[in-house]
């Protein structure tokens, strides 16, 4: 899966590494009496490389190897720190493509190469640090790790690039979570220099003593990340089970909440707010709970009472979902997803930029999962039909930006269309049977 | 076919502060007041000008932990379970009461008193911010921490001297060690005594679910303290700025952790009331099971793991009834015949069982329907549990009316089959607790 560009760049990458090692620096003297040092440093990195966790995202990997590389920058130099970084070519970390190997490899090498020459550039002094001098090795330590971290993301960012072209980091949020992730990588390179000041008192122990703290901060990061998995998870099941009232409509949240993030990352919508309108879309019909079920599966005209009760539908959900702690843009969006931009959409008739962003998304992606998918009066549109009349409704109905953004976001992604319908034999104890198995196709009656 | 009747309660931490200062809060502050008065009294003596050892830096090293602890109380965050924790200021002020030497400097010599004074200090510094927001000041949090930082202090201050300072590090680190888990024991223990007197749990239970939840972050904390102590005797004063970004992240990862904690129940809480909107049950009903069966479960002694499963399980116990047609009438699951009651809960236990990470909590909605007695097999304790407190709150409901109450209760006793005996006597005992301000 590596494109033949992302493949040059990787072995540019490597060519470059190698040259300048083996060119324009020398190794230190005496550096068989530092082996130790450097085997040492070089099983850290090991150690922190093989344990990656997932920051925000299953795409976002996280190690805080990079506190081992700028240990070797103070203790040894840069040469040094380039062989620790390097020995991520033998990560114990599966499944790992040849060429990712090669890449980290070098790229780690690089990093810490460009971080130990900007140290000894500065005139931070090689060796275990000295306490006269802590100021000046801790304010160049500082740029150095800002080089690290800085030509650690651009070399990754590139290989990202070339490989699976700019759209890709936006629609995994990649482009949203940098911050954290320069934050949190940031952190840990300040770990280079304590394991550096511990060294002089408890040697290789110290490389252990840093290793308690973030195995720590690895755990509690893994247990982020698993409750999320089972938030989302618990999120969906009770979406589901609201949905059995409905079945016409099964799937139709969780289709909703993927256009809207869709959307989101289109336009550039910073993480938390992406993962606020993944929920809001996934709720943003929990309302019509509240809505009676002959209204709901009611096949001919509504009269005015009806339509009235399913009108109510975005209030009741607002009432539902009010305590949990979200956004209060996700909330907003759940309230107001039916205005429509001329204002005369419901509930309260709001109009063009009254409308919160989050309504105006979910409106986007509530209409096209509508029409496509079968309704009890009328069959599926195709994905083209929907478009059109989404571009017909831009302006009038829809955000005509986001209508825009949510077309070029299904160029480069599939829509997941509901199954095909098929009739039930019994209407009355569908939702009741249907339930055992949420994967079940749609079944609707088409009158 | 009615929603919207959602009581409204006041959350527990908005009750005025002095109806929540009980017998053991009241203690932890005594002493907790009195060592600090005992630090700032000796401390003001002591500090005279020409004192031998009042080189700038022993001011300054009181100077940069305080203001290190005051960074780290502001930064305090919240634990599952209502835990309030400040690891970065436990890392100050331990690492304070544990520091060894400053190079150029020799060994350290601030008292333990002193100790107690600046982290005192420090804390208070820290708390203003959130006062000033409006939010509680955590005082019983801030004692805890003092109280288990002076412990350590009174131990360690009179150890050292130049002579233990050229030991071999491996005996100052054995005894740190040693003596931040002892300083973890004592916080975990102020901890579990104030929330058993808090919520009624049984002091064992409590003392095990404290350092069940607190493990991971006492384990980083005591090797952050050591850290902190060597590194700050080989280069200076200097690390702890170093030190503060890797500290900042790892603090950042738990407060996710604790953040998506409390998102998940808040939302399996509000979801669970669908059933209340879509007309299935009363208003509040899901709510005031969940919080009798907690309760009476905390009083059968469940660890904290089970009791989060039996507050969703009680949350979502009537979510089956989605998958019928039409509501029962009423709303009242006791009222339906019984094989009405096991496919509600086979159908919520369907559900649930959807999300793959609740199986148990399938399982307690699953057995809900059981009888206590003479099912084969007999149903899980959480499941009696939810069983004898839903029938008891579609007997009473939301009203406190102690006869009301009452008869629900002798109700449930006579029937000896359908609920456990135990079970309903823990009932009875809780919702003699009951009153109106928390319900």
């Amino acid at each position: 899966m590596v494109s033949r560009a992302a493949w040059l760049y990787i072995v540019v990458v490597v060519a470059v590494t190698g040259t300048l090692i083996a060119t324009t620096h020398r190794l230190p003297a005496h550096i068989h009496q530092r082996l130790m040092v450097l085997v040492v440093l070089q099983v850290l990195f090991l150690v922190c490389d093989s344990t990656k966790t997932p920051l925000t995202s299953r795409q976002t990997k996280w190690s805080p190897s990079s506190a081992a590389t700028l240990a070797a920058v103070v203790l040894l130099g840069p040469v040094c720190a380039a062989y620790v970084g390097a020995v991520s070519l033998v990560s114990l970390r599966r499944p790992l493509l040849l060429a990712e190997r090669l890449f980290n490899g070098a790229m780690y090498a690089l990093c810490g190469l460009a971080a130990g020459t900007t140290y000894v550039r500065l005139h931070g002094p090689i060796g275990v640090p000295d306490a006269m001098q802590f100021r000046r090795i801790a304010i160049v330590f500082a740029v150095a790790a800002t080089v690290h971290v800085l030509a650690n993301h651009t070399l990754i960012w590139g290989v990202y690039r070339l490989n699976r072209g700019s759209g890709m980091l936006r629609r995994e949020g990649l482009e949203a979570s940098l911050p954290l992730l320069l934050a949190s990588d940031l952190g840990y390179a300040c770990l280079g220099l304590v394991i550096a000041s511990l060294w002089m008192i408890m040697g290789w122990f110290s490389a252990m003593l840093v290793l308690v703290p973030l195995f720590v901060a690895r755990w509690a990061m893994g247990q982020f990340a698993e409750q999320q998995r089972a938030y989302a998870a618990t999120m969906n099941a009770l979406c589901q089970a609201v949905e059995t009232k409905d079945y016409y409509t099964r799937g139709h949240g969780d289709r909703v909440s993927r256009g809207a993030v869709m959307i989101a990352r289109q336009i550039g919508m910073s993480s938390d707010r992406t993962d606020a309108i993944r929920f809001a879309g996934m709720l943003h019909d929990v309302g019509k709970l509240g809505v009676p079920t002959q209204v709901l599966q009611k096949t001919g005209a509504l009269t005015e009472d009806e339509y009235a009760a399913i009108q109510l539908h975005p209030m009741r959900g607002l009432e539902i979902v009010r305590e949990i702690g979200f956004l209060y843009e996700a909330l907003n969006g759940i309230m107001h997803h039916h205005e429509r931009i001329d204002g005369r959409g419901y509930p309260m008739g709001l109009a063009g930029h009254e409308i919160p962003e989050f309504a105006r998304v979910i409106a986007v992606a509530d209409a096209f999962d509508s029409m496509t998918s079968t309704r009890s009066y009328r069959e599926a549109k195709s994905i083209q039909m929907a478009i059109g009349e989404l571009r017909r409704g831009a302006g009038t109905q829809f955000d005509p930006l986001l209508v825009e953004a949510f077309i070029e976001a299904l160029d480069f992604e599939e829509w997941p269309l509901p199954a095909p319908a098929r009739a039930p034999a019994d209407l009355t104890i569908v939702t009741v049977q249907d339930h055992d198995d949420p994967t079940a196709p749609l079944q609707v009656v088409v009158p | 076919m009615t929603g919207g009747t959602i009581t409204e309660r006041p959350a527990p931490d908005r009750i005025a502060y002095w109806q929540a200062v009980d017998s053991g809060r009241l203690l932890l502050m005594a002493t907790a007041a009195m060592l600090v008065t005992a630090a700032f009294a000796v401390t003001a003596v002591e500090a005279q000008p020409h004192a031998a050892h009042h080189y700038p830096i022993y001011w300054a090293a009181a100077l940069a932990f305080g203001g290190f602890i005051a960074f780290g109380e502001l930064l305090r965050l919240s634990l599952p379970g209502g835990r309030e924790v400040a690891p970065i200021a436990m890392v100050g002020a331990m690492s304070y009461a544990l520091l060894l030497a400053l190079p150029t400097y020799g060994y350290t010599k601030q008292s333990a008193l002193l100790v107690i004074a600046v982290a005192a200090v420090g804390m208070a510094v820290g708390a203003l911010p959130h006062v000033a927001a409006g939010r509680p000041a955590g005082i019983t949090g801030i004692c805890s921490r003092i109280v288990a930082v002076a412990c350590v202090a009174f131990i360690f201050r009179p150890m050292v001297s130049a002579d233990f300072v050229h030991k071999p590090w491996e005996l100052a680190f054995s005894i740190m060690a040693l003596l931040v888990c002892f300083g973890w024991l004592v916080d975990a223990l102020i901890g579990a005594l104030i929330r058993a007197d808090d919520v009624g749990a049984r002091f064992s239970v409590a003392m095990l679910d404290e350092i069940r939840l607190q493990w991971p972050l006492g384990l980083a904390v005591g090797a952050s303290v050591i850290i902190t102590v060597f590194s700050a005797k080989a280069v200076g004063l200097g690390i702890l700025a170093v030190f503060t970004g890797p500290l900042l992240v790892t603090q950042l990862a738990f407060r996710r952790y604790a953040g998506i904690r409390a998102t998940y129940l808040q939302t399996v809480r509000s979801l669970a009331r669908v059933t209340e909107v879509a007309g299935y049950v009363e208003g509040g009903h899901s709510r005031r099971v969940s919080r009798l069966a907690v309760a009476v479960g905390r009083g059968l002694g469940m660890p904290e793991p089970d009791l989060l499963a039996l507050e969703y399980a009680a949350l979502m116990h009537d979510i089956g009834q989605l998958s019928l047609r039409d509501p029962i009438p009423g709303g009242a699951t006791v009222l339906v015949s019984a094989a009405d009651q096991d496919r509600i809960a086979e159908l919520g236990a369907d559900v649930i069982r959807v999300a793959g990470v609740l199986d148990d909590v399938a399982e307690l909605v699953r057995c809900q329907s059981w009888p206590a007695v003479g099912h084969d097999p007999s149903p899980p304790l959480g499941s009696m549990i939810i069983r004898a407190a839903n029938a008891f709150d579609d007997m009473v409901g939301g009203s406190i009316n102690r006869d009301k109450s009452a008869a629900a209760l002798d109700r449930l006793r006579l029937d000896r089959i359908e609920y456990d005996a135990g079970v309903v006597e823990a009932l009875a005992e809780v919702a003699g607790r009951r009153v109106p301000s928390r319900l």
